[in-house]
């Protein structure tokens, strides 16, 4: 979920005045229709509307119109055949949160967000600061560390699968040989960990990337002076480095959050496919299970509005951590 | 780097040397797999060394996954998600950037909301929206009354040209992946960088809007361009809720999907071997685009991201 930090940085527009004394009467409102608006613009309505309705058009289609719907939805009971549709209020919420599945679902879907973010954020950071600290062989390092990026979560999936698989997968012989009852298909602990695995694999390059600029950024005066303070290299990190890179860690840590509520829909599915005992049936998946599996839309829309406010607010603190991360730029 | 140390730069390697290992460690053994005829696959222990049916399998997968049209397919859609983003959002941000008009903000902040919800939060009523893309159109037109209004005067039944169905089509699979803001954002972010000066010369020497548009802003957003293309390219090859939600024929899924319905399921015949020798070409185009264009590549994502 790329966003921008479009608000914070805006250029104030107060410098164009407002040409009519009706509008400048009109006060803030007016000033805050300047922003982000070029000094030097055009004025023609026409075409302006004309360039950005293909934008809003299909965002009409295919954004508000079906949040508008799900919002909707979610407080009504539809019946699988979509006969009638009564209004019934919270009662799709309540039903939910009463529920022992939701409860598991959340439950575990918060274990394996944490798990894979914390994870994937130590494994990038080690691997981040042995890039630091190399001097040859970086580019070919960081080429392969990058190449997961390329690989579609579905096939990242595909891949662990059959890494584990119980009776094929050489991973899954060598914990066998090694006396583990492995086998992902029925223990649902081991569904979990092989999805988690499969889903840190794919997303360490992404933090990898971030990481390795926001190391390479710290200024070397500062490094040098710590040196000259007779601080040795894994003390300059923890105590110089870490630090300055702490904006990028929390822009991270949000965007991990994101990457595990959200995108690992592909791993779930050809792994696991939310088994066994529903042990990796997370909140995006189950939205899916209920809603095309089991055509129970009501409650279905109610998940997607649930999810839905856990979106928005992700968004609000990225956008936090874009604002922190231009503030503390040296 | 302020002074050396031989322990921590060997340390260093070990590191870097293992986590190579750990990325490459399931694409070795996705080539050994895929290199096995059926029966070797199923050996206790696993072979550590490739066999020699790699081109056999992949030509078996190719045919028996019927990929020579689930790869066009992915093209056709990845390509049209990557011109059709590009193409709707440099003109969306050149409007509401370049422009003075009506509801300027209005349009600023509909297509701002867009960025805070993804696809996969919403997706029962997106599949509705494709399902039948004119029912809102419909509602418009019978609640203002224009249907009863044609259908009076002319006999033209308005509400049954308006039955789109976008299942099992390009467009379903493109649109909804194009609806959402974070590109124009991107780009309205970088012509907000852009020179005053350049608009004001242009002006003064005659150009009109599209003219500046084309021959001075978009040269200028080449290198942006290019690295967006790379991060939008990975996204639509790499999709799969939607076309696994919109494809029920088998001939309009991508490749993606195809290789999904090659997994062996619990009672089958374990036929891993086709299935990784597919993953092969099936993560080809990406992983080709991630290391002929790092260095755009990496610009993309950190840009895209801000």
């Amino acid at each position: 979920m790329p966003a921008s930090n479009a608000i914070m940085i805006d250029r104030e527009g107060a410098a164009t005045r407002p040409r009519f004394p009706l509008r400048r009467s009109l006060g803030s409102l007016v000033r805050s229709s300047e922003a982000g608006l070029k000094a030097s613009h055009f004025r023609r309505p026409w075409l302006a509307g004309g360039l950005v309705a293909p934008q809003l058009l299909i965002l009409l289609f295919f954004f508000f119109i079906p949040t508008w719907k799900a919002l909707s939805l979610a407080f009504v009971q539809v019946d699988p055949f979509g006969g009638t549709m009564i209004f019934v209020g919270l009662d799709n919420f309540t039903t939910l949160f009463s529920s022992p599945e939701y409860r598991d679902s959340a439950i575990l879907t918060l274990w394996f967000t944490v798990v894979q973010c914390i994870a994937t954020l130590v494994v990038a950071g080690l691997l981040a600061f042995a890039t630091d600290n190399v001097m040859r062989g970086r580019a070919i390092y960081k080429g392969v560390i990058l190449l997961p990026y390329a690989i579609a979560p579905a096939i990242s999936g595909v891949l662990w699968a059959f890494l584990f698989n119980p009776t094929v997968g050489p991973l899954a012989q060598m914990l066998h040989e090694l006396g583990f009852a492995w086998d992902p298909n029925r223990r649902p602990f081991d569904a979990l960990l092989l999805v988690s695995v499969a889903a840190i694999w794919k997303h360490v390059c992404y933090d990898y990337i971030f990481l390795v600029a926001a190391f390479l950024a710290v200024p070397p005066s500062v490094m040098e002076a710590a040196a000259i303070d007779g601080a040795r290299p894994v003390r300059r990190f923890l105590t110089v480095t870490l630090p300055m890179a702490a904006p990028t860690i929390f822009f991270l840590i949000v965007m991990n959050f994101v990457y595990g509520l959200f995108e690992t829909f592909g791993i779930i599915d050809t792994v696991t496919r939310g088994g066994p005992a529903g042990s990796t049936n997370t909140l995006v998946y189950k939205v899916y299970q209920d809603g095309f599996r089991q055509l129970d839309l009501g409650s279905s829309a109610a998940q997607s509005v649930i999810l839905m406010a856990i979106a928005v607010l992700f968004t609000f603190l990225q956008f936090r951590a874009v604002e922190r991360k231009v503030n503390y730029q040296v | 780097m302020v002074e050396r140390h031989i322990g921590l730069s060997i340390f260093c390697h070990v590191v870097l040397l293992i986590g190579a290992a750990a990325v490459c460690m399931p694409l070795y053994f996705a080539f050994v797999a895929g290199s096995l005829t059926v029966g070797e696959v199923q050996q206790v222990p696993f072979p550590l060394v490739p066999g020699s049916h790699f081109v056999e399998n992949t030509v078996l997968a190719w045919n028996e996954g019927q990929f020579s049209r689930l790869y066009v397919n992915s093209l056709i859609v990845t390509i049209g998600i990557v011109t059709g983003k590009l193409a709707v959002s440099l003109i969306a941000g050149f409007a509401v950037t370049y422009f003075r008009f009506p509801f300027r903000m209005t349009a600023f902040w509909l297509i701002f909301i867009s960025l805070m919800l993804p696809v996969e939060v919403r997706i029962i009523p997106t599949y509705e929206a494709v399902a039948d893309a004119g029912g809102p159109l419909r509602a418009l037109f019978d609640a203002i009354g224009l249907t009863g209004f044609i259908a009076d005067r002319t006999g033209y039944r308005l509400d049954a040209a308006l039955q789109w169905n976008m299942i099992n089509s390009y467009g379903g699979l493109i649109l909804p992946l194009i609806a959402s803001a974070s590109a124009t954002f991107l780009f309205r972010q970088f012509f907000l960088t852009v020179p005053d000066e350049l608009c004001e010369a242009a002006k003064l020497d005659g150009a009109g809007p599209l003219k500046f548009f084309w021959d001075v802003l978009l040269p200028l957003s080449r290198a942006n361009i290019a690295a967006l293309s790379i991060i939008l390219f990975l996204y639509g090859w790499n999709q799969y809720l939607w076309p696994l939600l919109f494809t029920t024929e088998k001939a309009m899924a991508t490749a993606m999907i195809g290789l999904k319905d090659l997994i062996p399921v619990a009672d089958a015949q374990p036929a891993w071997n086709i299935a990784m020798a597919a993953s092969f070409f099936v993560m080809a185009p990406p992983a080709l685009v991630i290391l002929l264009m790092q260095r755009w590549f990496t610009k993309g994502l950190v840009d895209s991201s801000k």
